[in-house]
């Protein structure tokens, strides 16, 4: 079974890095008996790629796991966006939270400093980074404020990426270029995604709404409403899901970018009152015999299902990002104030239960974070990586609702009211075991992988 | 016009320092380290003047051990087009290095951009957090000849290379002109906001050239001990006593005593 899973390990695509990277992760036993294998075998040195690769440990491929490790570039990323959020972000979360106040300011200010737009390549008016600097950047910047992480990683992963991955140089240049950077007048295009429906969340197979060829093939007519849709009151665009053939089931679903203003038969349901994510605005999109252009037809016919499940993939990266952002500050308002408040003539920080909560809250922090970045890092190094960005945003989802709720508790009273934005972390955190796969469904995506893995052995 | 700003790497301004055992100094191992506000402030200066088009380059130089590269690369992730790197690993701090040292050193970067073409302008900031000596800037306008202006809170560029800068004061603001370049220039707080390095600005700047030099070299033979030992030594570095509790007096009366006669504020 060892030398089953090393052989199969040195012919995997991008052999080189997975080789290495995985091999880290056995144990030393498999380690050894693995090097040993490869020198008594020159022929599993050879890569799909027909180049000679060295097993030479880990040394030849970085993996990023703490900040300090970070390249230059990576690192200037974490600085900029963690003064962003400090700077701008975090003073007026809670105004934004209470108002339900979209920050239109301030991601527009997002987006000239290209954090909305940050995977897109610059040749279409985007950052061209990878999905690390976009996981970097989610948790600083929700560590500021979690409503900007979510329309900040809705926009990029939700909107732009599909469209940057599966659409044509036409459809790039109406849909994605004018949504990276603001206008002359200073104003930024945002997109959404619409996928859910209020019959269909996890079940994302079973789309109703409907996408019919008109007579003379040169439209379709979409009709249905999309539930849950995050962003829809800012939007100009969408990326909707509907089927062209319910027979097929989720074969028969397609991808469509869908124009959001001035639009005949387009309207927005009301505004959902959320728990959480407040400055954000969540309503449905009604679709009454809205016709679009055929070209606006995303990818192939019946492709729809796949793109929305790679999106997705990438999305999760991004609402993981988010949810350890939500922790970051949950820690940062518990520790703090464990060192002011005192009782027994002593600051909390001081009596060991608080220390325990401080080092469960931490631990769950980083773990996430170090399933975040492996998940980028495979992303950015184009491995597979759905079960590891699952694991990723199930972590950190569970971390951030864990952290929010402990932080809660370390404030007492204090947790409870809104003079400390511990009560708005524990809000915001909730939706982030829901949204983009709930953890249910992260963990059959988990599983699936796994009994997909041992049934091909 | 092509400046030159001089950037620091300092302790960043939100860290607690820690007094080494021996009171040698300050504590700087494991230390989060930045760019200091003030040259910030210089650097988004000399950008905004490039964006002005009153300026059509804008260098900046750093002087310290290797992680200096990362200030210069924040500073050109800024908009200044190219740096130099002068390599010591002697403490910034006031400890080893001191701003007559400093001020040489830019002197001699300065007759090296001649060489080329000249710099007509060199901002710098009010002073360094760390050392808070403020003199860097002034000492090289002396040792140049050039004219120069501190605390600077507003440049206009006039016709002509003619500069209109405002001054701040204890008593207010002054307004000199500048009327043949070049010159030396240390910005104040009230001079600009620095703005955020954007995405594209920071993939830029890793493409952007730094040249390497060491303090040696640098000094093309000259003895570098000369140059760089301080002038002044420093003794001990303590922490500043603890802040005392405040009091509650019961009237007026009361304060103006206490302020008359214990903190000797008032006469």
């Amino acid at each position: 079974m060892i030398a089953s899973s090393a052989s199969r390990l040195l012919t995997s695509s991008s052999a080189a890095k997975a080789t290495t990277s995985r091999l880290f992760c056995c144990s030393t036993a498999v380690r050894s008996f693995a090097s040993t294998l490869l020198s008594n075998n020159p022929s599993l040195l050879c890569t799909s790629n027909n180049k000679i690769q060295r097993f030479d440990g880990n040394r030849n491929n970085r993996s990023y796991t703490t900040h300090s490790q970070l390249p230059e570039e990576h690192q200037m990323i974490y600085d900029m966006c963690r003064k962003f959020a400090d700077e701008e972000l975090a003073p007026n979360a809670e105004h934004w939270d209470k108002k339900h106040e979209f920050p239109t300011d301030v991601v527009t200010q997002l987006a000239e400093l290209g954090l909305m737009g940050i995977n897109v390549d610059p040749d279409n008016g985007g950052a061209g980074l990878d999905a690390l600097a976009y996981a970097i950047a989610m948790e600083e910047i929700s560590r500021g404020c979690a409503s900007v992480g979510v329309i900040m990683s809705a926009h990029n992963s939700l909107y732009l990426a599909p469209i940057d991955k599966f659409g044509n140089d036409a459809q790039k240049e109406q849909w994605v270029t004018p949504y990276t950077t603001p206008n002359d007048d200073g104003e930024l295009m945002v997109g959404c995604f619409g996928l859910s429906e209020a019959g269909n969340g996890s079940d994302a197979g079973a789309a109703s709404t409907t996408a019919t060829l008109s007579d003379d093939g040169s439209e379709y007519v979409l009709n249905g409403t999309k539930a849950w849709i995050t962003n829809a009151y800012e939007s100009s665009a969408a990326v909707v899901f509907a089927t062209t053939d319910k027979s097929l089931k989720h074969k028969g679903i397609s991808a469509f970018i869908v124009p959001m203003k001035d639009v005949e038969g387009f309207s927005l349901g009301a505004k959902e009152d959320k728990l959480g994510i407040r400055a954000s605005s969540t309503a449905n999109l009604i679709m009454d015999n809205v016709r679009i252009p055929k070209e606006n037809l995303l990818g192939e016919p019946g492709q729809g299902f796949k793109i929305a499940m790679t999106t997705l993939d990438g999305g999760r990266i991004g609402v993981a990002g988010q949810a350890l952002g939500i922790a970051a500050a949950s820690i940062d308002c518990a520790a703090r104030y464990s060192l002011e408040r005192k009782a027994f003539d002593e600051p909390i920080a001081n009596f060991q239960l608080i220390q325990l909560k401080l080092s469960k809250m931490q631990t769950k922090l980083d773990s996430a974070r170090l399933l975040t970045w492996r998940a980028a890092q495979l992303k950015d190094a184009g491995e597979k990586f759905t079960r590891e960005a699952a694991m990723a945003k199930l972590a950190a989802s569970e971390a951030a609702t864990y952290c929010a709720h402990q932080a809660i508790q370390v404030l007492g009273g204090m947790g409870y009211v809104s003079d400390m934005p511990a009560e708005r972390h524990y809000r915001d955190a909730r939706i982030t075991e829901i949204y983009e796969g709930t953890s249910e469904v992260q963990h059959l995506v988990i599983a699936g992988d796994i009994i997909k893995e041992y049934k091909n052995k | 016009m092509r400046i030159l700003v001089p950037v620091k790497r300092v302790v960043d301004y939100a860290v607690r320092v820690r007094v080494l055992p021996d009171k040698s100094g300050v504590d700087l191992s494991n230390t989060k380290m930045s760019l200091n506000p003030f040259c910030e402030i210089a650097v988004e200066e000399a950008v905004r003047l490039k964006e002005k088009k009153a300026a059509e380059e804008v260098i900046c130089v750093s002087i310290g051990p290797k992680q200096c590269t990362e200030t210069l690369r924040t500073a050109l992730a800024m908009g200044c087009d190219r740096g130099v790197h002068i390599l010591t690993d002697k403490r910034g701090d006031y400890t080893e290095l001191q701003p007559l040292g400093i001020a040489t050193l830019l002197k001699k970067v300065l007759e090296k951009e001649s060489s080329e073409q000249g710099v007509d302008l060199v901002l710098t900031g009010k002073q360094s957090i760390d050392s808070d000596c403020g003199q860097t800037g002034t000492m090289l306008a002396g040792m140049l000849g050039w004219p120069q202006v501190t605390y600077a809170a507003n440049i206009d560029v006039e016709e002509e290379g003619r500069l209109l800068v405002e001054r701040e004061t204890d008593s207010g603001t002054e307004t000199l002109k500048i009327n043949k370049l070049p010159a030396v220039i240390s910005c104040d707080l009230r001079l600009n906001e620095p703005r955020y390095a954007t995405l594209p600005n920071i993939m830029k700047a890793k493409k952007k050239k730094v040249d390497v030099i060491t303090v040696e070299d640098l000094l093309e033979g000259q003895d570098v001990d000369a140059v760089l030992t301080p002038r002044n030594r420093v003794l001990e570095v303590v922490e500043p006593p603890p802040r005392k509790e405040g009091i509650k007096v019961d009237d007026v009366d009361a304060l103006l005593d206490k302020l008359r006669n214990e903190a000797a504020v008032i006469s």
